[in-house]
């Protein structure tokens, strides 16, 4: 018999008292009720809790903030579906940093991606409640290799992609597509339990939430 | 819902890393002496313990999340053949390969295989207890290939050559500078001015493992969850390392107990707010990647599971102790208690400590297995476990219902009726009637003699001397309770009153 059939058999009888399949009770909130300006308060307080740097700004002002955040960088990886408009200000600066362009045809190699400072996405979803940014590598966003070799991650959330609690965001979501959830820079309390910011993933996160 | 309609089987248990070599009792007195790993641990459990509180204070629906969990994972159970071929026919219907292994040998020889043919010898590894179950670290060694811990506490606890205390801080039992001198002596290259600061530390970790990631072309993992109704799989962690596993090699292999299914994507939404904040006292983890079998252009194009039997189905098959497969590792249960507060994660002997594994390794392994039957005798049954479980097993009832199979399996074993079952005989014939219990405590002043002028007794014989280990008992009185009583009241006065009696003065 394959380990297969063995598996199930086992498993089958270990059920033969055929216990009874509950219902779920889901009186659990399934919204939150808050309005977009809530949302993005809980957001920004979240973020900022997990020691991520959170701008609240309009449109116009996004490609100004990229371009100060990446001064000093010397060059920085996008994924080919990102708003083009939000690089034409680091893209005109002075010694910019040099844009590198990730995408199907032409994937950057690991250590392209390793030796680029920084990289700047999109988002698919934020959950205010919990800090946390979701991406599902949509054309703004890349493939989840770029998101996470760079060093520093800048992070464009739009505030209508901000839902309040964590079961109305997965409602947004195609669960089979590969998905990070991110909630702040990457960190450990391994040693003596002692929180230390930045370890694998990108050591410094970025938030910018456009109103 | 199945029906069973075979041959029932008898229940086949699981192997590896899952005994206790030692009773509880001999191998907490060892773990007792370390006054360091006390201290570690009873700051670390407290530490978790109030965070954990706080953030879970702040759901209004905590308590209707857990009642989900809790109801999602029966359904899981009752339906487990049926998730699990759904489970296996979306992920390999998205080019995902399932492989299944009854037993820890053979979920290690699967993965080797699958190792050797990629023609590697390293793979990179993500924290995994099942991986740890069923000893694949050891077992790759064996075979000539080299596993790397990237967890930083697992890191720390393989270059020591040690073996983790807390399935959620590993170390915890070793203090910055035993981790520095850990690194001085066991990292290639490391900079031998490295001070204990944690923040350096974690970066001496992260420059010696990053060349690694970005080499690695096979990496293994665990999961924490495995969504049904589309083939999906699910990691959370901290640090980084488990995306840099899940992303950047070419194959990844995957080991998963068939317990950890979830019905539908839906389900997530009761977990990822029950997991984080019991076991970090988080918000939500740093990180969370979810992958459904292979996407092109995206991670790894190789994607393999090995879905892993080792007694689950024994555990199942116990129905009163099944509901302990619900567990999701979240660690809370050992935070909060009493007994794994002082001796630690080592004194369970098996992957699994505290209360949790208390009663999921002999489950597992069945009561007889070395000493695992000792296990269920670790806890004081306060209950504590019980309250703290994101999912609501109680823990206590089970440990009451494999303290009794226990016994059951011990009196299957002797002939000769033991101490115990002469004891009970004699309890019961002395308590069935006043007149035979008088007789009895006739002979009280004779355990007074016993007791000596301090009026201690120290030692009791036979299987009573396990109670005066660590305890005296007071020498009984002069005389019974019920003689007393019996004296007392055998004249009451003109009103009905009873007199007072001569050394208990009248308190009106
Ligand atoms: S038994 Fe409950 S509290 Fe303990 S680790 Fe499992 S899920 Fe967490």
């Amino acid at each position: 018999m394959s380990a297969r059939e063995d598996i199930l058999g086992r498993i089958r009888s270990a059920l033969r008292d055929s216990p009874e399949v509950p219902r779920i009770p889901r009186g659990y909130r399934a919204t939150s009720g808050l309005d977009e300006a809530a949302c993005i308060e809980l957001l920004v307080d979240r973020l900022e809790d997990y020691k991520a740097r959170v701008s609240v700004v309009g449109a116009a002002e996004v490609p100004a903030l990229i371009a100060g955040l990446l001064a000093g960088a010397g060059s920085y990886v996008v994924p080919d579906g990102l708003d083009a408009l939000w690089l034409a200000a680091v893209d005109s600066q002075p010694g910019n940093a040099r844009r590198r362009t990730d995408s199907a045809a032409a994937p950057l190699t690991v250590a392209e991606l390793d030796s680029v400072d920084a990289v700047v996405t999109g988002s698919a979803v934020a959950v205010a409640e919990t800090g946390t940014i979701i991406l599902d590598g949509s054309p703004d966003q890349g493939r989840r290799a770029i998101s996470l070799v760079p060093d520093h991650h800048i992070c464009v959330v739009d505030a209508k992609d901000i839902a309040g609690i964590l079961p109305e965001a997965l409602r947004r979501i195609d669960g089979t597509r590969p998905l990070t959830m991110i909630s702040g820079p990457s960190a450990t309390s391994d040693i003596e339990l002692e929180r230390v910011e930045g370890v694998h993933g990108p050591r410094r996160l970025d938030v910018i939430i456009v109103r | 819902m199945s029906t069973f309609l075979g041959m029932p089987s008898l229940p086949v248990f699981g192997t590896g890393n899952l005994h206790a070599t030692e009773s509880f009792p001999k191998a907490a007195r060892h773990e007792l002496n370390n006054a360091q790993l006390r201290a570690n641990l009873g700051h670390a459990t407290h530490t978790i313990r109030d965070k954990r509180l706080k953030v879970v204070s702040e759901l209004p629906d905590w308590e209707q999340l857990r009642d989900a969990g809790s109801a999602i994972k029966e359904s899981v159970m009752a339906r487990l053949p049926e998730l699990l071929e759904q489970f296996e026919a979306n992920f390999t219907a998205r080019g995902g390969i399932i492989h299944w292994a009854r037993d820890a040998d053979e979920a290690n020889r699967i993965v080797a295989g699958l190792i050797r043919d990629t023609g590697e010898t390293e793979v990179v590894k993500v924290k995994s207890m099942a991986t740890q179950e069923i000893g694949l670290n050891e077992y790759l060694e064996e075979q000539g290939i080299a596993a790397y811990e990237t967890d930083l506490a697992e890191l720390i606890v393989q270059l020591d050559h040690d073996k983790p205390s807390h399935i959620l801080v590993p170390a915890i039992h070793k203090n910055r500078t035993e981790i520095r001198d850990i690194f001085l002596r066991e990292m290639p290259g490391a900079d031998p001015e490295l001070t204990d600061e944690p923040a350096v530390l974690a970066m001496a970790a992260r420059a010696h493992l990053r060349r690694k990631f970005l080499t690695a072309k096979v990496a293994v993992s665990g999961a924490n969850f495995a969504l049904a109704d589309s083939g999906t799989l699910a990691v959370v962690e901290s640090e980084g390392n488990g995306r840099m596993c899940l992303t950047l090699p070419e194959t990844l292999i995957t080991v998963m107990g068939v317990e950890k299914l979830l019905p539908t994507w839906q389900d997530l939404e009761v977990f990822m707010q029950l997991l984080p904040r019991s076991s970090t006292g988080e918000r939500m983890n740093p990180y969370t990647s979810l992958w459904t079998g292979v996407t092109e252009g995206d991670g790894p194009q190789n994607v393999h599971l090995v879905l892993l039997d080792n007694g689950r189905s024994a555990a199942l098959a116990d129905e009163m102790g099944r509901s302990a497969l619900h567990c999701i590792r979240c660690s809370a249960c050992m935070n909060v208690c009493p007994v794994y507060e002082r001796t630690g994660g080592h004194a369970y002997g098996s992957t699994y400590p505290g209360p949790i594994g208390a009663i999921l390794s002999p489950l597992m392994t069945g009561i007889q297995a070395e000493e695992n039957n000792s296990l269920p005798y670790a806890s004081s049954l306060c209950g504590a476990c019980y309250d703290a479980c994101p999912v609501k097993i109680n823990i206590p009832d089970i440990l009451v219902h494999l303290r009794s199979v226990d016994v059951d399996s011990q009196r299957g074993k002797t002939k000769l009726p033991s101490q115990m079952d002469i004891g009970m005989k004699a309890a019961s014939w002395a308590l069935s009637s006043g007149k035979r219990l008088g007789l009895l405590e006739k002979g009280l002043p004779l355990g007074r003699l016993a007791a000596g002028p301090d009026r201690k007794i120290t030692r009791l014989p036979g299987i009573a001397g396990g109670w005066t280990q660590s305890r005296d008992i007071p020498a009984p009185p002069a005389e019974s309770f019920r003689s007393w009583w019996a004296k007392e009241h055998q004249k009451p006065d003109a009103e009905g009153m009873n007199k007072p009696s001569e050394d208990t003065g009248d308190q009106a």
